[in-house]
């Protein structure tokens, strides 16, 4: 029997525990971050055993619902989830009723039928993942809506650089590129600030979105405002945007040659990060992607983690218990 | 220029506070109508009801013909009557759009046929909205419209825009323009500023408007030709309207209450209740509205009622259509959010919802006067309401008022003569 409180005239039944989901970097605590961070390094360490699979999630299903193209997320998702054991059901918009015109809420209606634990969701538009929230009663994990957030890019980049530098507080990140069409420089910026590092965006004038000083950095133009971070974080540029007419900037050379991440702009020493997929040659030389310095390898690997640790948070909400890490290997 | 169902004219007695700020009248009265006519004005009864002339809305999507599911005649003149209105003006962007003497024939005749309140329609500048070659205006004011308008979108076409006044000031109607220029305002889902910044969507800046308000006002100026601006949302084209009225431009504007009371803020919801075109912008603009509103700059409120089906706004906000619902909303939304704050006057608000918007297309004002036809509308000022699904006329349902509470409930309202709403 559930217990009744009179509230006002009515008797209610408590309230359930709140249903959390990963939505934007925004909604998290500092705390929050520290123990994601500190969950994924329990379960790197799993990660060197022969038999890498965990029980933790056994008999919980978690949806990959995918309305954009995507290798590593989707990917990473997968594979984590499979590594905690957990059943897992992945939707592309080809060849689904996606894309013979169903609504989001309808396909959400139709898997939240399924009675899924978490849903993963990319889509290109803002706010995709709220909806979902709202149609289903599953956890939403945000793995990408439009240009708005991409939180679990922002956590495994945390994740990769307390890892490299042994620090996150203190640091000074430059992130380089097409900042206005960035869903990962948005989440990145607000979790590094939240985290007690200093973030300058710089790009191109027409790709800094006016205002954006609001994420709580600094913004400019100037290309050698890279020179005293400790990381260049250089964004995808999406070839689309330097197309003649397009006009954000005259040209992919011109691009190229004043925002290009180069070895000439580039101290050793200085660690260089990337979302992918990188345009070699655009935003960032082959030689620096490609330097000891470069942090792309570690990111890939910190994804896996990092995304176990979110789907194990959201399911479990509490810290790894030791017997997770130490755990029955399951087949 | 209006239309609507010819019926009985209704005798009742109203007392209350009467309030008429153009007659200066406020007062505890009692009105005697008679046959639909105010016949006698004496002194009498209390303040626990507020009466006014009825509300008059110079912008209204009533999606008759083409979207039928989202409004018609007879649903949204409803809403109307139940938001305190007595007269409407209805916009031309429906499908068909009204830029023939024989479309709009058949939306006047369903009118007598079916709407509950005086209903005029206004017809488009262009053939189609198109932006390309100007309709038969002349014709069109002889069929019944009460201006004309592009309304949805902008007369890019400088060229034509002042072909447009020549023209329409022969036809001896106003010019309403949306003013928006489409290549600043392009790909924009909200207010360029800090809260789009931060959230990502693309930004339609304010410049976007204001560019166009002062091309438009220049325009009218070199042409000596009256030009109504609709739902203005910038400081920027206030400030261009301002100047353009000192120089002498018979020039008119609304505004319309979302935009009296919210900011961009309110896009942090994702909300797609919040998305309408001009979008939401930053707190100065929302001052500088306001503050035009006060000094009369702004004359008209304008609900710019826009209904859409519920599954066009149940997507995420860059999905969905620009617009939300207002008629049954507008007062209590203000009188909340302006009036018990402190922001504006009672008399103001009453004054821009009814007597201003009329003067707007000179139409009859509605007014407290012996022997003038009873539009009024009876207020309980004390009245909280919760803003319900269920509890619309309107067939939609998007308005940004959901859930909440509002105080100011239209208790009863009497459009030429008859009682509409009670």
């Amino acid at each position: 029997m559930p217990e009744l409180r009179v509230i006002g005239e009515e008797m209610r039944p408590p309230a359930p525990p709140e249903r959390r989901h990963l939505i934007s970097i925004k909604d998290l605590a500092r705390e929050d971050v520290e123990r994601l961070l500190a969950i994924a390094r329990t379960f790197e360490s799993s990660l060197d055993r022969e038999v890498k699979k965990l029980p933790a999630l056994k008999g919980r299903l978690v949806v990959n619902l995918f309305y954009e193209s995507s290798t590593r997320t989707s990917s990473s998702f997968e594979l984590a989830a499979k590594r905690l054991s957990a059943d897992t059901m992945s939707i592309k918009s080809a060849g689904s009723s996606m894309d013979k015109g169903e609504s989001l809420k309808d396909t959400a209606l139709t898997l939240g039928a399924y009675d899924p634990d978490v849903i993963v969701i990319r889509h290109p538009q803002i706010g995709a993942p709220h909806l979902v929230a709202r149609a289903t009663r599953a956890h939403v994990v945000n793995a990408g809506d439009g240009k708005h957030q991409h939180p679990t890019q922002a956590l495994l980049d945390l994740y990769t650089i307390r890892a490299e530098l042994g620090r996150i507080e203190g640091l000074h990140v430059a992130i380089v590129g097409d900042v206005m069409h960035s869903r990962v420089a948005r989440s990145l910026t607000q979790a590094l600030t939240l985290m007690g590092a200093s973030v300058t965006l710089v790009g191109p004038p027409a790709l800094l979105p006016r205002d954006v000083e609001v994420l709580g950095c600094d913004a400019t133009t100037d290309i050698r405002a890279i020179a005293d971070a400790n990381i260049v974080y250089v964004l995808r540029m999406q070839r689309e945007r330097m197309e003649a007419g397009a006009n954000y900037v005259p040209s992919l050379r011109e691009y190229a040659a004043r925002w290009g991440i180069t070895p000439e702009r580039v101290r050793p020493g200085q660690k260089v990060m990337h979302p992918g997929p990188m345009n070699r040659g655009v935003e960032i030389d082959p030689r620096v992607a490609d330097h000891r310095d470069a942090l792309i390898e570690s990111q890939v690997r910190a994804g896996l983690v990092t995304r176990m640790a979110v789907l194990y948070d959201l399911l479990t909400s509490g810290p790894v218990p030791v017997q997770v890490a130490a755990a029955v290997e399951v087949a | 220029m209006l239309f609507w169902k010819n019926g009985s004219r209704d005798s009742l007695t109203l007392e209350g506070r009467v309030i008429d700020p153009t007659e200066g009248i406020d007062a505890c009265l009692k009105l005697t109508i008679e046959n639909g006519v105010i016949a006698r004005i004496e002194p009498g009864g209390d303040a626990r009801y507020t009466i006014a002339p009825a509300f008059v809305d110079p912008h209204v999507h009533l999606r008759t013909p083409g979207r039928e599911d989202e409004e018609t005649l007879v649903s949204g003149t409803a809403a109307a009557a139940a938001g305190g209105y007595c007269a409407i003006l209805a916009m031309p962007n429906t499908d068909p759009v009204v830029d023939s003497a024989a479309t709009l024939g058949s939306l006047v005749e369903a009118a007598r046929a079916e709407a509950e309140i005086p209903t005029g329609f206004l017809a488009a500048i262009t053939k189609g909205e198109g932006g390309a070659e100007l309709t038969e205006m002349a014709e069109l004011a002889d069929a019944g419209a009460a201006g004309f308008t592009d309304d949805g979108r902008p007369v890019v076409s400088a060229g034509l825009m002042r072909r447009a006044l020549q023209y329409g000031g022969f036809a001896g109607r106003r010019i309403a323009l949306h003013c928006e220029e489409p290549t600043l305002s392009k790909g924009g889902h909200m207010h360029e500023g800090a809260v789009s910044a931060e959230l990502g969507f693309g930004g339609y800046p304010s410049v976007g408007e204001s560019v166009m308000v002062e091309r438009d006002l220049a325009l009218a100026r070199y042409e000596d030709q009256p030009l109504h601006l609709l739902h203005l949302s910038a400081a920027q084209s206030v400030a261009a309207l301002r100047a353009a009225l000192d120089a002498g431009v018979e020039a008119t504007a609304e505004v319309t209450p979302h935009h009296l009371c919210l900011t961009d803020e309110a896009v942090r919801s994702l909300d797609a209740n919040v998305k309408m075109n001009p979008p939401l912008r930053a707190r100065e603009d929302r001052l500088a509205l306001l503050d035009a509103l006060k000094d009369g700059t702004i004359g008209a409120i304008a609900t710019d009622h826009a209904p859409h089906a519920r599954h066009e706004k149940e997507v995420p906000f860059e999905a969905a259509p620009f617009g939300v619902t207002g008629l049954e909303t507008a007062f209590a939304a203000l009188y909340t959010n302006l009036v018990q704050t402190g922001l504006l006057d009672l008399d103001t608000l009453l004054e821009r919802m009814s007597a201003g918007p009329a003067r707007v297309y000179r139409l009859e004002r509605p007014r407290v006067a012996t022997g003038a036809p009873a539009n009024l509308v009876v207020l309980d000022l004390d009245m909280a309401w919760r803003v319900e699904e269920d509890g619309f006329r309107s067939r939609s349902v998007n308005s940004w008022l959901l859930g909440q509470t509002l105080k100011g409930k239209v208790r009863m309202t009497v459009a030429a003569g008859k009682v509409v709403h009670s």
